[in-house]
């Protein structure tokens, strides 16, 4: 087999973190190569290293491409020898067409006027080509996350790509557009495209990769084959973490008490379409010491549900009532909310969880301000206090909780926004995919970490789109379609499948 | 991942900014200094620097707000200039009483500010277009007001507010004894020990922040660069104030600019509502679903800033000693350029109230040494312009380095 690509000995710094040490990446010809490891290990670092975001001269090693020295000053470089990245967040531009993204900097021109019929000609081929089914006139806003990765890969597509890197393209995805992109990625294969696949689901991985290699604390620890022999989850889980994981899920003393949390007839109207009903007459309760999960598809109304409640900071015309321990409370406006213990942990970071700009520790304790002052005055003791504390306890890779969470990455920024949430003490807290993005390891934290609140007599509602992540984890999961909360289930009468058909039969 | 120990050159590289700002605020006043033979540094020079731009430095304080915030004010100009004609006519035309008058001037600061605050802040309308209006509108109001005319002279104690000083709090006999030795005229012996009390208290709460850090762990700034930028600041103070001494003392405003500096420089960077500030201009949607009233944050910012503006025009008018028509044209753009030069973000969240001061004090050097070395108004604008346009490519540059 020939080598595609040979990154060799790439050692890439920041200021205060080495991310990269001496890493080396050897990708054959046309295979779909795995790359895993923990939050922070510097996944996403390598391939920006690889595709010119990081230019030759800020980082030392060598990349040969093709049997050649690459020396890639910029994006634009890289893509011209056709690699392609789709990076973590999503680069398209929500208010232009299919046609005008995937053709956005590559636009078929004479002498400065652009040839639109050739272009919409050249969209409709490359979105027929990874199976989308959408006119190329709208707009990539208003499509779903799932459809929008797609338009991202017929984009890379559209610029004749021999190596094409997605860094965690189903992290977003609910199972069937998964499968839909992994069935694409092994199409492509087949056209003699190769590919570089970043994960933490490691069941996909084991599905699509020929091989894997684990990166660990910025080195790569090993390269295993998965066409030679079948290798498990455990031991890609192995080399990953760098010890055994016994359980995925915490083990947890139930201790389910009384009604905590209620909602009653809870109606949301759609904030600009007014005539839409987004949630129809929505019950449901949670007991103290009780994980609840809330299973859906993605457009169920499961975010707009919990955002409504939180402070109707989603929708209008809300009716409804909610009570905490039997009495009514106001949740009209967020703080209003937040003072009378509801918490919600958003599952867009970047756009409603994080000040990007600004250091772990100012968004440690942004909610919860009052904590770390005394009239008005913060005391920048008791914070870095505990900023480090959450900092500790959630494992957050950083060198200084003054780390700007930009610079973070994406798994590590999830926890601060927990952070957050944790620090501001909620009886209820709602979590929304809360371990999107999130690797193995993590994920058994933040399990861990629910459990403590459960334990304490808090009540959790998880909304995620993994079901066994929800299986595994929850008391009683409420399965969400179309906007009504259509049955719940308990724990030992779930299943996968169970919940599939109520979410598939109406 | 592993962890190198931030060393120096780290820290160099993220604070490259504050220090740098401060380097070019002494390069560009040694620079004036030689090339008008020594003026610039005169005492009566230092005391005219001061008077000059208090209105600004004012101004730019509560701008770096707005702008800390996520937004901007147009019409801090004209605000500043329809205050000063409304002082002017109170005072001057009606024999209003001062202390009737200023009150009422600043809170009618606050409502200008309050009334194109709610249209930032409850209706979304951007706060470019809003105070575009306003700026236009309290042009012509003051002009309206002043019916096109100057109105003065305003009473002494009116005045006093800008041109006044403080006295000598020290025995006469004190300060003509050490004017003697020193082979000076007067001296003001009050002003130099202020300077000196001033000097020792920062580098006191310096090294008691210090401290502090060290208690909780919190990695602060390397030890080489704590004592060259602290003796740099109060060596500078002592001059300042020394020279201060020799003319006539220090001004009424240098006071109220002083303490109000330190003000902002408090409620910005240790107040939970100076916090939420930045967080609002950082990024909005996460601030309001983390139960911060972003909304009247945004109102109260530009309240804040029409008081400050309503006072700048009183000590605008109060230097003048009438209130004209023309008060307070294209201040604006002086405030704002001072704000980004002093290193805040046009996207918000980001910038220092010792910033905003420095950025104001580079504008208002260059203003002065280029008017003593005689260069055109003409070139004066573009060089300013110039500066302006350096010190936010130099923002840039770093952030990308860095990145
Ligand atoms: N611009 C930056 N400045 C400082 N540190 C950075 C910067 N970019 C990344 N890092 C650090 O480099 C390390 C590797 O980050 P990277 O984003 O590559 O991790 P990752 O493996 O992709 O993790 P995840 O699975 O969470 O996305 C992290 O510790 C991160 O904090
Ligand atoms: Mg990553």
């Amino acid at each position: 087999m020939t080598m595609l690509l040979e990154m060799r000995a790439i050692t890439k710094t920041f200021p205060g973190v080495k991310a990269l040490d001496n890493v080396g990446l050897r990708v054959e010809t046309g295979e779909i190569h795995a790359l895993v490891g923990e939050n922070g290990a510097g996944k996403s670092t390598l391939m920006k290293v690889l595709s010119g975001v990081y230019p030759a001269g800020s980082y030392d090693g060598e990349i040969l491409f093709e049997g050649q020295v690459a020396q890639f000053r910029n994006i634009a470089d890289s893509e011209k020898m056709g690699i392609a990245i789709i990076h973590q967040e999503l680069a398209l531009v929500p208010l232009l067409s299919v046609a005008e993204n995937l053709f956005l900097g590559n636009e078929v021109a004479e002498r400065g006027v652009m040839n639109w019929p050739r272009m919409h000609q050249m969209a409709r081929e490359l979105l027929q080509k990874v199976g989308l089914d959408e006119s190329p006139d709208v707009p990539v806003g208003t499509l779903g996350v799932g459809k929008q990765q797609l338009v991202e890969i017929a984009k890379a597509l559209a610029k004749d790509v021999k190596l094409l890197i997605l860094d965690e393209p189903t992290a977003a995805l609910q199972e069937n557009d998964s499968q839909k992109l992994l069935g694409l990625l092994k199409e492509l294969q087949g056209q003699g495209i190769t590919s570089i696949l970043i994960s933490h689901k490691l069941n996909e991985i084991n599905q699509v990769a020929d091989r894997i290699t684990v990166i660990r604390d910025g080195a790569s620890v090993s390269t295993l084959d998965c066409r030679a022999e079948e290798i498990s989850e455990e031991h890609i889980i192995r080399d990953m973490v760098g010890r055994d994981m016994a359980h995925r899920y915490p083990d947890r003393e139930r201790n389910i008490g009384e009604t905590l949390f209620e909602v009653k007839n809870w109606n949301v109207w759609h904030p600009e379409h007014r005539d839409r009903q987004v949630i129809s007459d929505v019950n449901f309760n949670v007991r103290s010491g009780e994980i609840v999960g809330i299973a859906g598809l993605m457009g169920s109304g499961r975010t707009e549900l919990a955002m409504s409640i939180f402070g109707q900071s989603y929708g209008r015309n809300i009716s409804g009532q909610v009570t905490l321990r039997g009495v009514e409370i106001d949740v009209s406006k967020v703080d209003r909310a937040i003072e009378a213990g509801l918490a919600y942990c958003t599952e867009d970071r970047k756009e409603l969880g994080l000040i990007l700009e600004e250091s772990i520790l100012r968004n440690t304790t942004l909610a919860n301000l009052a904590g770390v002052s005394k009239g008005g005055v913060i005391s920048d003791g008791e914070e870095q206090k505990v900023a480090e504390k959450y900092r500790q306890a959630m494992n957050i890779r950083t060198p200084s909780v003054q780390q700007k969470v930009v610079n973070l990455s994406g798994g590590n920024q999830q926890k601060v926004v927990l952070s957050k949430w944790l620090y501001a003490d909620p009886q209820v807290l709602f979590l929304d995919e809360p371990t999107r993005g999130i690797d193995v390891g993590a994920k058994f934290e933040i399990y861990s970490i629910m459990n403590q609140l459960a334990a304490d007599g808090r009540g959790v509602v998880m909304i995620s789109s993994e079901m066994p992540e929800l299986l595994g984890m929850c008391d009683r999961i409420y399965v969400m379609n179309e906007g009504a909360l259509v049955t719940v289930l308990d724990a030992d009468e779930a299943s996968q499948e169970r919940i599939m058909s109520f979410i598939v039969t109406e | 991942m592993s962890q190198s120990k931030p060393d120096i050159r780290a820290y160099l590289a993220s604070h490259m900014r504050e220090y740098g700002l401060l380097l070019a605020l002494i390069a560009i006043m040694a620079f004036f200094q030689i090339m008008t033979d020594g003026v610039l540094l005169k005492s009566v020079n230092i005391t005219n620097l001061f008077l000059q731009n208090s209105y600004i430095i004012i101004m730019a304080l509560g701008m770096l707000v707005v702008i800390v915030a996520g937004h901007i004010d147009l019409s801090v100009g004209s605000v500043m200039g329809f205050v000063g004609a409304l002082a002017a006519v109170m005072i001057v035309q009606w024999d209003l009483p001062m202390w009737v008058a200023v009150p009422i001037c600043l809170v009618v600061g606050g409502m200008i500010g309050a009334a194109q605050g709610y249209w930032v802040a409850f209706w979304n309308i951007p706060p470019f277009i809003v105070t575009l209006a306003g700026m236009l509108v309290f042009r012509g109001m003051s002009l309206w007001l002043l019916e096109g005319q100057s109105v003065g002279p305003f009473p002494r104690e009116f005045q006093a507010l800008s041109t006044g000083f403080i006295p000598d709090f020290f025995p006469l006999s004190v300060g003509e004894n050490i004017a003697e030795r020193l082979g000076v005229r007067r001296f003001n012996t009050g002003a130099l020990s202020l300077g000196v009390i001033a000097a020792a208290i920062i580098v006191w709460l310096g090294l008691r922040g210090r401290a502090r850090d060290k208690a909780y762990g919190i990695e602060g700034e390397p030890i080489a660069f704590f004592i060259a930028r602290n003796v740099i600041v109060a060596s500078a103070l002592i001059f300042v104030c020394y020279k201060l001494a020799t003319f006539r003392g220090l001004p009424n405003v240098l006071i109220s600019m002083t303490v109000l500096t330190v003000i902002y420089a408090f409620i910005t960077e240790k107040t939970t509502i100076g916090r939420r500030m930045y967080a609002v201009g950082g990024n909005e949607k996460a601030a309001n679903l983390s139960g911060i009233k972003t909304k009247r944050l945004t109102f109260l910012a530009f309240i804040n800033m029409g008081v400050l503006a309503a006072l700048a025009g009183l000590i605008f008018a109060a230097r003048l000693n009438s209130a004209t028509p023309k008060a307070g044209f294209a201040v604006e753009l002086d405030v704002i350029a001072a704000v980004f030069i002093g290193g805040a973000s046009m996207s918000g969240g980001v910038g220092k109230v010792m910033g905003a001061v420095v950025g104001a004090f580079i504008m208002g050097v260059m203003n002065n040494g280029m008017s003593l070395m005689g260069i055109g108004i003409d070139y004066q604008q573009i060089i300013k312009g110039l500066v302006l346009l350096a010190a936010v490519i130099f923002d840039v540059y770093n952030k990308n380095k860095q990145g």
